[in-house]
């Protein structure tokens, strides 16, 4: 393999080890500290990619557009639909039997899937990425790498750096790491756990639906894109160990590699590389490579 | 108690009944659909001894029914009609070895881990099937000459099919009642409740589940191979995470911890599939089915704790003026 190829896939790898880090990031939340098994987490991610579609035309019609206000938009909106649905949908859910909330997030996916396509269409579409941008790096003589993926890259990297702080820094991250170490001792302190619910599956909801915006214009957006990368971010998040941050990055590198140098070393064993990567793993270490509580 | 008992005996016998009777008035589509169904609720069912009973939610229920189908197109000759006598074993045996071999590894597991490790495990033959030679590829294979036993069971014909399928369903209901009846299902039951208490109390739970687990697979196998025989048709998807999702979503459906749970669920989710999908009661609309789907379910979860099964139970404690005690939980 050529150094420059190389390097390509190293900067590849990153670059969908970071993107998945964060829609697992708000996986591992919801799962790790509400205990509810989010199934609907890819239809966050793929709605967030629709919006960064349909928002844009619109955006720039009032506002005289800007990628930038479409995310901030976008994410606005992400966060009142995770606020609303926590309200709605799982609210009454905590005391029941886990694979109800199953069932709940499983019809909220077909609801959502049927909604998209009601609404925007069954369509594949492509999203331009912003003109400053979308210029290449040359890399080496004949390569070069599109400047638009590096500020993926880059953002994500910037945003797992910020939920890192938030997490170890700050007083809502302390009490979010109690609430998944222990919930009625948390509650008996005073704290309302109820809103802290709804906080957190906001944000999970966010970052799922960001993480879906930044990756449309290179992924393309697509029905169905969903639920191709909501089984894969659990392999992230079991393999990370349910409710660590520091895991589910990790494992989304990890996963990250294993799954674009396979295309590239071994394209006929591709698609189950990462499948033997997490048996592996949880055979050797059953509660993941990290265990919180 | 002794009331509810025989009630809900009289309610499976009746279904049971009414599904011997219905090819005399079905039609030939009715008949293949309600086949199709009573194969799901078979593997539901098989399903069910893990989840609903056992307490091991297994994520790769697809797996072990696919290799009973693929087995079932591989072994037959392709120019005559296989034996039955032994096709049939073949499959239930592969599936229950491929089973075995993923239950001692997977049950080291717990939880939502174990979830995901038998999810890996259903993909690895997923891709095996789906990516190599052997299974021929994305396209599937085709069953040309459906098994037969002698002059007396001759698969092609779709009421022998019908009949044969039903007389699964009976037993495989039978088998595991009586199975969790038993000192067996006691064990695993307790396994459920609390594992902890039951290895305290001398029971190495771990063989049990290992036997619950090779079990099941073998049930699932034995759907795949009547799925097999009657689309004469394999393909990848029966091994796609997909199915097992789907199943997990019947039992659930259905009501988990009740054998007739599964089947209730199998039926209420294929009828619900077909009925949001009928364009003459939808026109336009139909193809938007997921959405009226997946409003049921969530009006299910909401409205139902225990699933269908549950559904007497709320309606008799409305009539009687008093709430049930699940449903003010909902409404709190």
């Amino acid at each position: 393999m050529d150094f420059s190829i190389f390097l390509i896939q190293c900067l590849n790898s990153l670059q969908y080890g970071l993107l998945l880090f964060l829609v697992a990031m708000g996986l591992t939340l919801i799962f790790g500290i509400m205990g509810v098994i989010n199934l609907a987490h890819g239809s966050f991610y793929m709605i967030g990619a629709y919006m960064a579609y349909a928002l844009s035309p619109i955006v720039a019609s009032t506002f005289g557009g800007g990628f930038f206000s479409v995310l901030v938009i976008g994410l606005v909106l992400a966060v009142i639909l995770g606020y609303f649905l926590e309200w709605a949908f799982f609210s009454f859910l905590y005391e029941r039997d886990h694979l109800q909330q199953v069932l709940m997030t499983y019809g909220l996916i077909l609801v959502f899937e049927e909604l998209r396509s009601l609404l925007v269409g069954d369509d594949v579409h492509g999203v331009q990425a912003p003109d400053f941008l979308a210029g290449v790096i040359p890399l080496g003589d004949l390569m070069t790498y599109p400047v638009y993926r590096l500020f993926i890259s880059a953002i994500c990297l910037l945003l797992a750096l910020g939920m890192y702080y938030i997490f170890t820094r700050t007083r809502l991250g302390m009490m979010i790491r109690a609430g998944s170490t222990n919930r009625e001792m948390v509650q008996s302190l005073g704290i309302d756990i109820k809103l802290l619910y709804r906080i957190v599956f906001a944000a999970g909801v966010a970052l799922a639906a960001f993480a879906g915006m930044i990756s449309a214009p290179v992924s393309t957006v697509y029905p169905g894109m969903g639920n191709q990368v909501l089984i894969i971010c659990f392999v992230v998040v079991v393999i990370g160990g349910i409710g660590s941050i520091r895991g589910a990055f990790l494992a989304a590198m990890l996963i990250g590699f294993v799954d674009t140098f396979g295309k590239v070393l071994l394209p006929e064993a591709a698609g189950v590389l990462v499948y033997v990567l997490m048996a592996l793993i949880l055979l050797w270490k059953p509660d993941g490579l990290f265990k919180t509580s | 108690m002794d009331k509810l008992f025989t009630g809900k005996f009289l309610f499976t016998g009746l279904v049971f009944a009414g599904l011997a009777l219905y090819p005399f008035i079905g039609s030939s589509y009715g008949l293949d659909l309600v086949s199709k169904i009573m194969i799901y609720a078979i593997l539901a069912m098989s399903l069910e001894l893990l989840v609903g009973s056992t307490g091991l939610v297994c994520f790769g229920q697809a797996a072990f029914f696919g290799i009973g189908a693929y087995i079932a197109v591989l072994f037959s000759p392709e120019s005559e009609s296989a034996n039955l006598l032994w096709l049939l074993p073949a499959s239930i045996l592969a599936a229950a070895v491929y089973a075995l071999f993923v239950g001692a590894l997977s049950l080291r597991t717990k939880g939502v881990y174990f979830i995901m490790v038998t999810l890996a495990f259903a993909q690895m033959a997923y891709y095996v099937v789906h990516d190599t030679k052997l299974g021929g590829g994305t396209d599937g294979i085709y069953l040309y000459f459906k098994p037969i036993l002698g002059s007396v069971l001759d698969l092609n014909n779709p009421k022998t099919l019908y009949f044969f399928t039903w007389v699964f369903l009976v037993w495989t209901f039978v088998f595991l009642a009586m199975l969790l009846r038993s000192h067996f299902g006691r064990v695993l039951a307790g396994i459920r409740i609390n594992e902890q208490r039951m290895r305290a109390s001398g029971f190495s739970t771990y063989p049990y589940k290992l036997a619950a687990f090779t079990t099941s697979g073998g049930i699932a196998g034995l759907a795949g191979f009547l799925f097999a025989v009657k689309d004469g048709f394999v393909n990848p998807e029966m091994m796609s995470w997909h199915l097992s999702g789907a199943l997990l979503i019947m039992i659930i459906l259905g009501g988990l911890g009740h054998l007739r749970g599964a089947i209730i669920g199998a039926f209420a989710f294929v009828f619900l599939q077909e009925f949001f999908k009928s364009s003459a009661i939808f026109g336009e609309f139909a193809k938007h089915w997921q959405l009226g789907l997946g409003f049921t379910i969530i009006a299910c979860v909401a409205l139902l704790p225990k699933g269908l099964v549950g559904l007497p139970e709320v309606l008799r404690k409305r009539l009687d003026g008093s709430r049930p005690r699940d449903a003010q939980v909902v409404l709190k």
